[in-house]
């Protein structure tokens, strides 16, 4: 957005609004740069930019241990992305079923997984038979909870194709298992891949709840190097590893929109799911 | 199943449902607040304020929540700030759940056509009667469901904050775990606790959908 265009909020600004936006800019701009100069100066004020806090991440052992890191998140991440998307098509596919059992099995799947918070159900996973596999735990508890948003997305996805499309398909003498497998559902996953990415990120975010679980991921590592090293550089760690995070999350965020911006031909655009 | 009714288990667990509204009924609170700020940021006529709003919800919607409880516990003691667990339970909720209510709220404005205001204003109206008559009152219908979402959303993130002692329904089962109850046991009443709160919420926001629906 441009300063010369106009928005739904305001006219395109004249001569005097101008003028005031740029006065309000550098006031902004001065009061932004105050909040970052009071956090770096605080930060500074503690001795947090100290070279003795922040000589841990010269040795090759700790590099390691961030790369480790981040090689397990990905790891647990790729696993419950496949499962999630295996789950989400067949709990889509079960709660548009024609058998009235087969729907409200998947119905009640998705509602209940949908409310269930993920720290809980890794947790018990993860006491109740994985204590000693935390991957596991970890890797079929995301697999569960994304899965049911997933089947959420790709069902609107789905109920969004065109309903010529399957009367079409009918009329061409198509099975019901192929009208949905070969034509509503591949042009569901199609209008709906933004909304599947955007939950892919919050699937990759998630996976830091190895963390509660001991799984050696990031934040896990993290925390590990902190507390082994001189003087606890919990502050140099988290200025680290967060980029890291952010990082991996708008990699995958790109690849939506690059997605979305090669022009869908789905007829429904929706947007990313929230947290 | 009886196991919440030994040992007092059954005021612990009480406390910790409690608990996990109060926390989550406070951080909706400053995330709205907080989501207001953010969301006239990134609409504002300044470029200044707008990249700022946009770096801010770039950053908190692409950090993990656990991280953000882990930099709130660990960062802050070292440059002397002393919270308490629960204010910093609050404020890490919050600062994440804000820059999601941003979102939601400016995708609601983008989606009150540019006409409306014109028309408004070439009937007259000033900035303030376009906004509060015309643009803010369409905007507002179609922010509700997404809002919907990220407020039933945040009872379950704040299960979170458990991790990091505050003493609510998530700390309530690594307690009773860790005394070695049944899991199964435990994780229905927890289930229980949390479908409870899911569902009323999820109510609250159908019947607003359903009061300010448009009837096409």
């Amino acid at each position: 957005m441009s300063m010369r265009t106009a928005s739904v909020l305001y006219d395109v600004p004249g001569p005097r609004a101008r003028t005031r936006n740029l006065i309000l800019g550098v006031a902004g701009l001065l009061g932004i740069a105050g909040l970052f100069w009071y956090v770096i100066s605080s930060f500074a004020d503690a001795g947090q930019f100290e070279a003795a806090l922040w000589s841990p991440f010269e040795y090759t052992g700790v590099q390691q241990r961030f790369v480790d890191g981040a090689l397990d998140t990905l790891k647990a991440f790729g696993l419950a992305a496949v499962g999630s998307l295996v789950l989400g098509s067949l709990l889509a596919v079960g709660r548009l079923s024609d058998h009235f059992a087969v729907r409200v099995t998947s119905t009640v799947v998705v509602q209940f997984f949908r409310a269930m918070p993920l720290v809980i159900m890794v947790f018990a996973l993860y006491r109740a038979a994985f204590g000693a596999q935390p991957m596991w735990a970890l890797v079929i508890g995301l697999t569960l909870y994304n899965g049911a948003v997933q089947a959420e997305i790709i069902r609107s996805g789905i109920n969004a194709v065109p309903r010529g499309q399957a009367e079409a398909a009918y009329a061409l003498g198509l099975r019901k298992t192929q009208v949905m497998g070969i034509v509503l559902v591949p042009q569901a996953v199609r209008s709906m891949l933004p909304a599947i990415i955007g939950q892919l990120v919050v699937t990759l975010k998630d996976t830091s709840l190895g963390y509660i679980i001991t799984y050696p991921e990031l934040l896990w590592q993290m925390k590990l190097i902190a507390s082994n090293s001189d003087g606890y550089p919990y502050i140099p760690v988290v200025l680290v590893g967060a980029p890291i995070y952010i990082a991996m999350c708008l990699a995958l965020d790109g690849l939506a929109r690059w997605i979305e911006s090669r022009g869908r031909r789905g007829t429904t655009r929706r947007s990313t799911t929230a947290a | 199943m009886g196991l919440i009714f030994e040992n007092g288990n059954f005021s612990a667990f009480v406390e910790g449902f409690l608990r996990t509204i109060e926390l989550s009924a406070l951080s909706a609170l400053f995330a709205l607040l907080l989501g207001f700020v953010l969301a006239a940021f990134r609409v504002s006529p300044v470029p200044v304020l707008r990249w700022f709003g946009t770096a801010w919800v770039t950053v908190f919607r692409n950090t993990p929540l656990l991280l953000l409880f882990f930099a709130v516990t660990f960062m802050l003691p070292p440059l002397d700030v002393h919270l308490d667990s629960f204010t910093a339970a609050v404020i890490a909720l919050s600062a994440y759940t804000g820059s999601f209510v941003c979102e939601v709220l400016r995708a609601g404005i983008n989606t009150v056509p540019l006409g409306q205001a014109e028309a408004a204003r070439s009937l007259g109206m000033g900035f303030g009667q376009t906004l509060s008559l015309v643009v803010l009152p369409q905007a507002a219908r179609s922010v509700i469901s997404p809002m919907g979402s990220v407020f039933i959303a945040l009872p379950r993130n704040s299960a979170i904050a458990g991790a990091f002692n505050v003493p609510e329904l998530f700390s309530f089962q690594k307690v009773l775990s860790e005394e070695a109850y049944d899991i199964f046991a435990i994780f229905f009443w927890i289930a229980l606790a949390y479908l409870a709160i899911s569902f009323s919420i999820n109510a609250v926001f159908s019947t607003l959908e359903r009061r300010v629906a448009v009837a096409r």
